[in-house]
């Protein structure tokens, strides 16, 4: 099945649910409410879609989405400096609190040989779902994980525990405003001969900032990059 | 009067069997496993958080430590993903490269995976013979890329350099004879290709040694066969990949399903199983070796005949040749601003998924148009092959949960991320 005949399936099926249903990379991405997210993950399994198997399952901060370490346009009248400013609470304005979150679901379908991506949006508040466990089996560990790292729930989940993280760990340590070094650490101390957890006491630095550069431009070909 | 009560046992974390660090709380009546809860992430080193503060090309050599048997497998998905992002095309002798090091990583993941097995189950000498192949292709691994094992060799944009024309060879020394030396060199007189072509004429012979062993003896056929049935639709419900879907009869392998590199020009055939027991998936992953010989065999054809750019010539993506640096002000401007801040993807999303050894290994990335990835996430084959343990386990007798898992070709290091 070519991605055309999909996308005409998406809409004479999923017309109520879709936002918005985009090509890119001949991939196919279906944005939806999150509240939807049952009744379209049954549908999509079942024919004419048959999309039998649930590839992965992927949480998202978008927190820092465009947000660069240093300005590489705008700083030329006062000259380039190497610092890098923490991202201040000004910026993060920009970020709609409503859809900080994402949830991704990948699927494939063996029977037609093709693939579709769903995406979800979670408010910062309570990012809450349903989870599709009873409709794919394989998303069990995808949504413990994506609890784990981001703090998704996943409503009627059978076990939602958290999966890679410490026994006893409290964050949601893939949160963008979780540092990457964390906040405790843990070593063995001779005197007391125990093991014991101290805040961590190396400071973040950035080794190469993150930036943006139009460089893209000479390489492709999609017209929709360039205008950007 | 007894009360029966359900014995729980730790499996692991330190178990031989286990694979890595591996602990599995199993609930036991009397022998017979009635619940298993793996309990992973003790290797869990936030390989995706990194990846997020790195620039793309720093994030290469993170890829072969995550499955760290099927390096060069993993590096694959992760530069097809950007060059997807890139719309860029590498050239053709790049993916010839990158396919025979792909199907050379198969092999040497199912070596490891069938010395592993055998030595779980009880088969000692397998392991031996196993690793003594895998060291051939690990002085491929070096003769191509300078390391043994964490090759980072491949780049977006191609490889990052041509294979040598000539093969390292083993030093005269004191406590080796002069004979011996000479006999350990006999085969790397001629180049890299030359030394693969060597082993591909080999290697054949060397996998019905391991059959001979295996395949029709009594103790392994009383320990996989009918140990961890999977029907093909549980195995398709609880998203299994590779070996483990085929060896349930599912002819499914992205080689042939969703081709990428030059699959589509090569011959190979897909083994399937019937049963889907260990025994099965067993024999899927000895018939891939010998698939993965014959891919290997016309990818050296065609390497020997055919020269050309490993690497395409672009230098926003790609560092500019050495040579130029030192007479052109514009190469020099690409190098350093390639090393100081690296490239940037265009705005989008992509998943990319290569056929690795265990499965699909898809890799999801989100760029927001920066020089590092917003979102990596990585798809391993083997996170959803363990979450399905407990269903292929239940039932079964403790000493089949070991069978059962080292079917499962279990890595933690993808698992765990």
């Amino acid at each position: 099945m070519q991605n055309i005949e999909l996308i005409n399936l998406v809409n004479k099926y999923l017309a109520d649910e879709v936002i918005d249903l985009t090509e890119d990379c001949q991939e196919l991405t279906l944005v939806i409410n999150s509240a939807d997210i049952l009744s379209v993950a049954d549908i999509l399994k079942n024919s004419p879609f048959n999309f039998n198997m649930l590839m992965d399952i992927c949480g998202v901060d978008y927190l820092h989405y465009g947000l660069s370490d240093w300005e590489t346009d705008s700083a030329t009248s006062i000259g380039f400096a190497r610092g890098i400013e923490r991202l201040s609470k000004k910026n993060l304005k920009l970020i709609q609190k409503d859809k900080r979150y994402g949830c991704i679901y990948h699927l494939q379908s063996l029977k037609y040989n093709t693939r579709i991506r769903i995406k979800t949006f979670l408010p910062e508040q309570q990012p809450v779902i349903d989870s599709v466990t009873e409709i794919w089996n394989a998303a069990n560990w995808y949504e413990r994980e994506a609890f784990d790292l981001y703090g998704i729930l996943f409503n009627n989940h059978p076990d939602l525990r958290r999966i890679l993280t410490d026994y006893g760990f409290v964050h949601h340590p893939f949160r963008k405003d979780f540092p990457l070094s964390g906040y405790l650490e843990m070593r063995y101390d001779g005197a007391t001969s125990k093991v014991i957890y101290e805040p961590v006491d190396i400071d973040e630095r950035e080794i190469i900032p993150k930036i943006f550069r139009d460089d893209t431009r000479y390489i492709n070909t999609s017209e929709e990059v360039n205008n950007e | 009067m007894n009360k029966k009560i359900n014995q729980t046992i730790n499996f692991g974390p330190q178990h031989p069997a286990a694979h890595g660090v591996l602990r599995i709380v199993m609930e036991l009546d009397g022998e017979v496993v009635v619940k298993t809860d793996p309990h992973i992430g003790l290797l869990h080193r936030a390989t995706e958080k990194l990846a997020e503060t790195k620039i793309y090309n720093q994030n290469i050599g993170y890829m072969d430590r995550l499955d760290y048997v099927s390096m060069m497998c993993n590096e694959h998905g992760y530069v097809l993903a950007i060059e997807k992002l890139l719309n860029v095309k590498i050239p053709i002798r790049a993916q010839y490269i990158r396919v025979m090091f792909d199907e050379i990583t198969r092999i040497l993941n199912h070596l490891l995976w069938l010395g592993a097995t055998a030595i779980d189950i009880g088969a000692m000498t397998v392991f031996l013979y196993c690793f003594r192949e895998r060291e051939e292709l690990f002085d491929c691994y070096e003769a191509a890329s300078g390391a043994r094992m964490h090759a980072n060799y491949y780049r977006a944009g191609g490889v990052v350099r041509d294979l040598p024309n000539e093969m390292p060879k083993y030093k005269y020394n004191k406590w080796q004879s002069k004979k011996m030396i000479d006999s350990l060199n006999k085969n790397r007189q001629g180049s890299l290709l030359d030394f693969i072509w060597d082993f591909t004429e080999r290697f054949p012979q060397k996998v019905d040694e391991y059959e001979t062993l295996l395949t029709d003896n009594r103790i392994w056929k009383i320990r996989n066969v009918n140990i961890g049935v999977i029907e093909p639709d549980r195995a398709i419900a609880l998203g299994f990949t590779g070996p483990m879907l085929r060896g349930s009869g599912v002819a499914w392998d992205l080689r042939r399903k969703q081709p990428y590199a030059i699959y589509k020009k090569l011959n190979f055939k897909i083994p399937v199983g019937t049963n889907g027991d260990c025994y099965d998936r067993y024999l899927v992953r000895v018939e891939e070796m010998r698939q993965s010989n014959i891919i290997i065999r016309q990818c050296v054809e065609w390497l020997k005949k055919n020269s050309g750019p490993v690497m395409v010539d672009n230098s926003k993506i790609v560092p500019p040749k050495k040579d130029k640096l030192k007479s052109n002000m514009e190469a020099l401007i690409h190098h350093f601003k390639l090393f100081s801040e690296g490239y940037t993807l265009p705005v989008g999303e992509v998943y990319a998924a290569v056929e690795a050894p265990k499965g699909e290994f898809g890799i999801y990335l989100v760029s927001d148009g920066s020089n590092k990835p917003y979102r990596l996430k990585i798809r391993a084959p083997g996170f959803a092959h363990l979450a399905g343990f407990d269903e292929m386990v239940r039932g079964h007798m403790l000493a089949d949960a070991v069978s059962i898992l080292a079917s499962q070709d279990i890595v933690l290091g993808e698992i765990d991320r």
